[in-house]
């Protein structure tokens, strides 16, 4: 399988796109009080989502929590158990996947190995009936969008890993759908070609104001590229908000813990404020008094402050270091600071907390 | 979960498992309903116990004869597979690689190779073998180890491909094993199924070969019961429900020994994963 | 094997001047003993496939150029032009291919039938043992099963005689000849399909036939336009095989059809054992040729379709 460079990124050649021109505002995109069940196992306790038409929404989770099942309810694969999902305010619980309206990004091997690129992409304009030229002026349109309109004839071998996921896109923006679903679609690519995807993939979805909803476990993706994201644990919806909603205002110790890194360190609550290592600072949300553990930011501790500790590992990260401390009474705090100040290792520092409410989990 | 609409509704599974199933059973219960005739008309035993009456031993004798031939060549051909077939395997894998291509087609090359051919040129040979090692039928284990050859050559060669066989020679060289420990010791362990399926699918060639053997003149199991039909119809229909009997329980054994040790076969499909 | 200095890249003479003098004789000596020991050891292999596979071929095939005399000659080919020779071959070639057919469609519905169970499903192992069993299955135990139920005194024969009035047989024992060749070639043919075709069916990926249905494709329009089209590769490939195998095919026949001579195998039979004609054994040798030519052109045909399948799987 030779791999072929990939081409510049994707924008369209012609100025008359049928795909850019005919975009449009989206659809709604509701879940209501979704339930799956596998035999005895309750996957899915009752999702409640409402995504707002042209809304690029993540489903963000560990492995297991039932994101992938979410989508797949969505999309007709599965059946939900209970509760319904709607789509442009109509109920489709009931209308069977090919009748949905719907776009699909696998994460892999979705591609038709006997077609050729431009008629996988055309593939969803042939079924509802469209004539050969036109599909495939549309399909060649859809594929300079994501910008391989010049791979159009090779066959899905030939192509890399990440041409192979741009196909896939095309093939699934090509027909309009109401709403577009990707499942982890770049969990199986290169790191590089990762970013450089998932940057396309809002890009293209900005400008046809497609509705889309994301799968994936890495938080950094959801971050990147999302209007709001969906963190689920367990078959539940944990915190449903923005990037920042999520990383600077966590609600559950699991967002948390998830979203963002974290250093977990032991605390005491009083009357909402959280004595930790010696500093005080507010807490998010009602807590109960009592022994507990804080969730802290590493931007959030700063070098020189009250609190001892000795150096166990110190990251170059580039733009800014990153370095794990070990306080007198046994903590790890993460800490971010400048690339100047360097730390070796059994160095003996002094950090502080920054007063900035954090989120505590009541202990035992 | 149906494969998303790629697999048969269950009800269609189980008309075609009826249907196939059904007709594949007819031969075989019509066989065994054929042992339990009486000339006389109804039902008796008598067919069947009469394989342990001495008086009729003797017109039994030719498949007592032709089985016992029979697995002494079963016997001889799984030592050629095991003895001549799998070093040659190994070695061919470990220090010729540029080679195995050759191997493969020639491995493959009997089934292109009918029965029926190759004995036209294997009596002028077998006269030959008769001269130097005695006229004994157990000589045929050499045409057999050709006739098996392939099947031999698909299972082991599968079973090499799914362990690393370099990463595991070169380790246990570089502990200090000489070659014969390092074949014995080490690979042979990891290629089990490998090898205990084409001993098997050895066996049951073996079992029922007839070409060669009655193109060659000798007695087999299958030429000895071509020769008790003119006499007894009702014997080789029994050997021959005991010989299908026999060799699906020893398939159905290596099938579950399959399941769930190194090298087990490798799944090309992707599973769904519940997340 | 010669011990690579890390000046070198590959094997270039210059890289020897880098290894001590006394290392490199030594090094190689024990390199070029080790290989040669090496290509020893594919020795007894090399010597049993000559013997016992490459002799026997060319004097089958050979004996086919010469007369009993020893002198070359062209009479036991021009032999396989005479017409009821032609005619044994058509039939034979006709057998092979409707079994073949036959064959490949029932064996593919049985294994799509079997698709999406897990390898470790009962039913699913039972048939992957009975097809093993049967494929294997001596042709002669096959011929007596299928006398014993649908021969002249078979116990389906009777039944359908006596409960139905049926008379199988009431325009002669033709399952003594060739057209009772059919039914229990398809026997042996179906388990054989389900063994080599199985494979194929389950390399299809869930994911096509999931994006077909999110692209508006309908279930049977997953197997005309994405199923079928991927499968026919291997599908033709299968079918192949089934024909060499059925065309290869002796016990069963020769069980069978105690007299007479349908098809090429049993001709080879009569040519060898013949006691009223002399000097048929090269006749033999020279329908051998001809049956290696067919059974071969069919092989190659297979290996050239397989290797066009595998194309896609990679």
């Amino acid at each position: 399988m030779t791999a072929i460079d990939d081409a510049p990124r994707g924008l369209p050649r012609t100025a008359d796109n049928a795909l850019l021109a005919e975009a449009g505002t989206g659809t709604r995109v509701e879940f209501r009080g979704v339930v799956k069940d596998y035999g005895p196992t309750r996957v899915l306790h009752g999702i409640d989502l409402d995504i707002r038409p042209g809304e690029f929404v993540s489903l963000l989770g560990p492995s297991g929590c039932g994101k992938t099942t979410a989508l797949r309810v969505l999309a007709g694969l599965e059946q939900a158990s209970g509760g319904s999902v709607l789509l442009g305010g109509q109920d489709v619980s009931g209308v069977p996947t090919n009748r949905r309206d719907i776009g699909m990004v696998f994460q892999a091997y979705s591609l038709f190995p006997h077609l050729r690129v431009v008629d996988n992409a055309a593939f969803g304009l042939r079924r509802r009936g469209v004539g050969r030229t036109a599909a495939t002026r549309r399909a060649g349109d859809a594929l300079d969008l994501v910008g391989l309109g010049h791979l159009a004839d090779r066959f899905p071998h030939q192509l890399s890993g990440g041409q192979q996921q741009r196909v896939a896109l095309a093939r699934a923006l090509v027909t309009e759908p109401r709403v577009l679903l990707l499942d982890e679609p770049l969990s199986a690519l290169d790191a590089k070609v990762r970013v450089q995807l998932r940057d396309e993939i809002r890009r293209i979805q900005l400008r046809l104001g497609t509705t889309t909803v994301f799968v994936t476990h890495d938080q950094e993706e959801a971050l990147a590229v999302s209007d709001r994201i969906a963190v689920m644990n367990a078959g539940r919806i944990e915190q449903i908000g923005t990037p920042e909603d999520l990383y600077l205002r966590p609600e559950t110790p699991g967002v948390a813990a998830f979203v963002g890194l974290s250093s977990v360190v032991p605390a005491t609550v009083s009357g909402g404020i959280a004595s930790v290592l010696g500093a005080t600072v507010p807490v998010v949300g009602e807590v109960a008094d009592g022994e507990a553990e804080a969730f802290i930011r590493p931007e959030n501790v700063r070098l020189g402050g009250p609190i001892a500790a000795v150096v166990q590992e110190s990251t170059f990260l580039g733009s800014m270091r990153r370095t794990l401390v070990r306080t007198e009474q046994g903590a790890q705090l993460w800490l971010q600071h400048p690339v100047a100040e360097r730390l070796g290792f059994d160095e003996r520092v002094t950090v502080g907390i920054a007063p900035v409410p954090v989120v505590v989990r009541p202990r035992g | 979960m149906n494969a998303a609409g790629m697999a048969p509704a269950r009800l269609t599974r189980w008309i075609i498992g009826v249907v196939v199933g059904g007709a594949f059973l007819v031969p075989l219960v019509g066989t065994f309903l054929y042992t339990l005739r009486d000339p006389a008309g109804g039902v008796t035993l008598a067919h069947w116990a009469s394989l342990f009456d001495p008086a009729h031993a003797a017109t039994l004798r030719p498949i007592l004869l032709g089985l016992g031939n029979s697995l002494i060549l079963a016997l001889v051909t799984v030592a050629i597979v095991l003895v001549v077939v799998t070093p040659t395997i190994i070695l061919v894998n470990l220090r010729f690689p540029a080679l195995r291509r050759a191997f493969e087609f020639v491995a493959l090359l009997p089934i292109s190779i009918p029965a029926i051919v190759l004995v036209v040129g294997l009596a002028p040979i077998y006269l030959q073998i008769g001269r130097a090692l005695g006229t004994g039928a157990w000589t045929l284990a050499f045409a057999y180890g050709i006739t098996v050859l392939p099947f031999a050559y698909r299972a082991i060669q599968a079973s090499l491909d799914a362990i690393d066989l370099r990463t595991l020679t070169e380790a246990a060289r570089s502990l200090g094993a000489g070659w014969p420990d390092v074949v014995l010791r080490v690979l042979v362990p990891n290629l089990r199924q490998g090898l205990m399926a084409a001993s098997l699918i050895s066996v049951a060639v073996v079992l029922g070969e007839f070409t060669i053997a009655s193109l060659l003149n000798k007695q087999v199991l299958q030429t000895g019961m071509v020769v008790v039909q003119k006499q007894d119809a009702f014997a080789p229909a029994i050997f021959t429900l005991l010989s299908l009997a026999f060799v699906f329980v020893l398939l159905l054994i290596i099938g579950s020994v399959n399941t769930g040790s190194p090298g087990a076969r490798v799944r090309k499909n992707t599973t769904r994963k519940a997340s | 094997m010669t011990i690579a200095p890390l000046t070198a890249a590959g094997p270039t003479t210059g890289s020897a001047a880098a290894v001590s003098p006394e290392a490199a004789p030594r090094a190689s000596s024990r390199g070029a003993v080790a290989s040669a020991l090496a290509w020893i050891g594919l020795l007894p292999f090399a010597a049993y496939i000559l013997l016992f596979l490459a002799l026997p071929t060319i004097l089958a095939l050979g004996s086919g150029l010469f007369d009993d005399a020893g002198n070359l000659t062209t009479e036991n080919l021009a032999a396989l032009a005479e017409p009821t020779i032609l005619l044994v071959f058509g039939n034979t070639v006709w057998l092979s291919l409707a079994t073949a057919v036959a064959g490949s469609v029932i064996g593919a519905l049985v294994c799509w039938a079997m698709l999406g169970l897990a390898d470790a499903h009962p039913m699913r192992r039972v048939v992957d043992a009975g097809a093993s069993v049967l494929a294997q299955f001596g042709g002669v135990m096959l011929a007596f099963a299928f006398i014993a139920t649908f021969g002249l005194q078979g116990v389906a024969t009777l039944l359908l005689k006596d409960a139905l009035g049926i008379d199988l047989y009431a325009d002669g024992p033709w399952i003594y000849e060739l057209p009772g060749l059919f039914a229990p070639y398809i026997y042996f043919q179906v388990p054989l399909m389900v063994i080599t075709f199985m494979p194929a069916l389950v390399a299809l990926r869930p994911q096509w036939a999931e994006a077909n249905l999110t692209l508006g494709g309908t279930r049977a329009g997953f197997w005309v336009h994405i199923g079928l089209p991927v499968l026919a590769p291997a599908f033709l490939a299968s079918l192949l095989l089934l024909f060499a195998n059925a065309f290869s095919s002796y016990a069963t026949a020769a069980a069978l059809a105690s007299q007479g001579a349908p098809i090429i195998p049993l001709q080879i039979r009569a040519a060898l054992t013949s006691e009223t004609v002399l000097g048929r054994e090269n006749l033999a040798g020279a329908l051998a040729l001809g049956m290696i030519v067919i059974v071969a052109l069919a092989m190659w045909a297979y290996s050239a379709v397989q290797r066009r399948a595998d194309r896609w799987r990679r």
